[in-house]
């Protein structure tokens, strides 16, 4: 298959593009929208003989094709598949043990809002919902990450002292919809990147026979539990090692946490996905008025980098969170992390929470640009003097609380 | 062709090399650990195992032990198939591509295990989905007609007139209203290229099954009954006794079907007894026998005569 060194990719393509190079052994998968071209493409794929030797399963359903990714992965190579929403949310209950059983299989994630209502757009519900299953997250903003750190995802969770899932998620429509210039590696350099992936316990290894899955009641289950979390903590070294590798082949530098003019700033706007983009220009639009703004992406949500958060954010003089999903009934996600960190790091500082773009609903530099401003006014009065949670853009009442 | 085990008799059975361990945690008298070691050392295969969540879950792979003297896997309830087509595509794959861990010169083959609660119920899209899709496996229901491994609740594999937890026998009911589902045709229109119901009282029967099911290109499925001392409420010792009186009464016929299509009866009681017998050996089937609940006997009797009929029709019209 020929790859220019320019090609013009959607988030979608780039992804798929990625696990081809990887050389999977196995994929399963199972369509969803917006999610549905990566497994369309790596079928295409396997039909022209251009996955080098791999197979495609066309499972049933997400909650199969995460099971297929398990068993496959257990017997001994190299696994990803790719999902969406209420597939995501299908598949939950696999993800967890996908992790616990220390298996590295990728999983693109498309985000999109979770059902009911039904909506096909792009929001964080799902990213969310599977915060807690034991994989690494890493957060892609545009089609070129998403194809860099689905190359990097194989190299992080295959490495034999992490041995951990990890998620790539990029926003449904906004970016993997969305065809902008990517700057792919050859297949070659792709795979020597990669590398050769061997599975510490095969099942295949009839030599030495292995169980997965075990059950491990009140006598182990705190301590399989435990270590997994610690291997989670213990995978940032890892992660480095492979940021700095790819920016010497590539020139293209990852970080944990990802910083636009936020060194000097005072009020920082926290956020992850696509609006970032929107963000910088906000960004640039203000810092035109004379406003010292910045701000702050979280490029590995999981394990948390909470050294480089605090270092990011410790100079502020105040902070708004953006959450891309209901919080439904607390502050979001994002925001709890955030606050803990200030917290952590004694430092007391106004901190808004904002709720955006939930079902794909439009976010623009207006928008931003308020978001910023509110904690201007928090800033100049020394303390929060604006709802602790707003929605961005939302039609009717404000519906803001606290 | 590698694998293919020739076993004489009971007593070499017995003794062959095991990959099913003892010291597992079933209770005394359980045919799941019967019919899992026959099947097991029924062939010389390397296996690879999965497992759904239930009573052969439980009962074999407690941290830090394991039954299984071969690698294994447990997922959740209702997947055990779909880690084997995953497994089962790898292995495929890893050959091709010259990549294999190991190559000790014998061919692999998957056998998945599964409770009648993770096959007729909770598990069927995922098995059938496997089945449709032709991976080279082997999924065994072990089937005690119930929830076994929770309380023994009631699933769609319980046959009409049990009392279990959820469909218990009360002053106005009888228990279980429904029929039992017929998984083995749910198995072959699946896409099953084999389907198989068995019995560890006959275990020439299950052994020459598996052997075939495992030399059979595609997916097979075997169904064996499964006594259960416990939930069906019999003395441990009676087990092979139960497993001889659902055969010989009929309520679970031996029989196959190859490609959906060729139909075998393979056991044929010389003397047929009366359902009447089977039940009165159970106390799950106790209080069928007071005067208001007799007629649901009668109305099984009738029942299970229509299928036998049904089966030998089939076998005699070649379909």
């Amino acid at each position: 298959m020929e790859i220019h060194e320019r090609e013009v990719w959607d988030g979608n393509m780039a992804a798929s593009q990625a696990m081809r190079q990887a050389r999977c052994d196995v994929v399963a998968a199972y369509p969803i929208t917006p999610s549905t071209p990566i497994v369309q493409n790596y079928s295409q794929y396997v039909a022209d003989g251009d996955v080098y030797g791999g197979d495609f399963i066309p499972v049933e359903s997400e909650h199969a094709a995460m099971s297929a990714c398990v068993g496959a992965s257990a017997a001994g190579g190299r696994v990803a598949t790719a999902t969406s929403s209420q597939g995501f949310a299908l598949m939950v209950e696999v993800l967890y043990q996908a992790s616990g059983m220390r298996l590295p299989i990728i999983l693109n994630v498309v985000n999109r809002a979770l059902a009911s209502p039904l909506n096909i757009h792009g929001d964080h519900s799902d990213m969310y919902l599977g915060i807690q299953a034991g994989w690494i997250n890493v957060c892609a903003f545009n089609p070129q990450e998403a194809y860099d750190l689905n190359l990097c995802a194989f190299k992080i969770g295959e490495a034999e002292s992490v041995r951990l899932p990890v998620m790539v998620h990029q926003d449904g429509f906004l970016t993997s919809h969305t065809v902008e210039v990517v700057n792919p590696l050859t297949d070659d350099a792709a795979y020597s990147f990669v590398g050769d992936y061997t599975n510490m316990r095969p099942m295949l290894d009839f030599t030495k026979p292995v169980t997965y899955g075990a059950q491990t009641e009140e006598e182990w289950h705190f301590e399989h539990k435990a270590n997994q979390n610690a291997a989670l903590m213990h995978s940032f070294g890892v992660i480095q090692k492979t940021f700095d590798e790819y920016e010497k082949l590539t020139g293209r530098k990852y970080k944990f946490v990802e910083t636009y003019k936020s060194e000097d700033a005072e009020e920082i706007v926290v956020a992850i996905g696509s609006v970032t983009g929107t963000l910088k220009l906000t960004v640039d639009k203000l810092r035109n008025e004379g406003k010292k703004v910045g701000l702050v992406a979280i490029r590995v949500l999981r394990p948390c980098p909470r050294e480089e958060i605090a270092m990011a954010i410790k100079n502020a003089k105040a902070i708004s969170v953006m959450d891309r999903s209901a919080p439904m009934g607390t502050t979001g996600l994002l925001y709890n992390d955030i606050a803990g960190i200030l917290l952590d790091n004694g430092v007391n500082i106004p901190v808004l929470n904002y709720i955006y773009g939930l079902g794909g609903r439009d976010t623009t530099i207006a928008h931003l640009t308020k978001v910023f401003t509110d904690a201007e006014e928090c800033k100049k009065a020394g303390k929060r003097v604006k709802p602790l949670i707003q929605m961005v853009n939302l039609r009717g009442k404000e519906l803001s609380f606290f | 062709m590698s694998g293919m085990k020739e076993i004489k008799n009971l007593k070499e059975f017995s003794t062959s090399v095991e990959k099913f361990e003892g010291g597992h945690r079933l209770c005394p008298g359980c045919s799941h650990s019967i019919i899992t070691r026959q099947i097991m050392n029924a062939t010389d295969y390397n296996l690879v195992v999965g497992y759904s969540t239930g009573c052969i879950e439980v009962c074999t792979s407690i941290y830090p032990f394991t039954s299984w003297n071969t690698s294994s896997i447990h997922i959740g309830f209702e997947n055990s198939a779909t880690a084997l087509s995953g497994a089962e595509v790898m292995y495929k794959v890893l050959q091709k591509k010259g990549k294999l861990p190991c190559d000790n010169g014998k061919d692999t083959k998957f056998i998945a295990f599964g409770g009648d609660g993770a096959t007729y119920d909770i598990g069927l899209q995922w098995i059938s989905g496997a089945m449709e899709r032709g991976h080279e496996l082997l999924y065994v229901c072990l089937d005690n007609e119930g929830y076994m491994n929770t309380g023994g609740q009631r699933s769609s594999s319980t046959p009409p007139g049990g009392a279990t937890t959820t469909s218990p026998a009360g002053k106005i009911s009888y228990g279980e209203k429904m029929k039992k589902k017929d998984i083995m045709g749910v198995m072959a229109a699946s896409g099953a290229e084999y389907v198989a119901q068995v019995s560890p009282a006959q275990w020439k029967d299950l052994v020459r099954k598996t052997q075939k099911a495992l030399s059979i290109k595609g997916p097979s499925f075997i169904n064996a009954v499964s006594p259960c001392p416990t939930e069906w409420k019999f003395e441990a010792h009676n087990a092979m006794h139960i497993n001889e009186l659902a055969i010989d009464s009929c309520v679970f016929p031996l029989y196959e079907i190859e490609h959906g299509q060729k139909l075998t009866v393979n056991y044929r009681p010389k003397n047929k007894i009366p359902v009447r017998d089977y039940m009165a050996a159970q106390g799950r089937f106790k209080h069928l026998f007071k005067p208001e609940f007799e007629h649901v006997i009668e109305e099984f009797q009738k029942e299970v005569d229509a299928r036998w009929e049904y089966l030998l029709r089939r076998e005699e019209a070649g379909v």
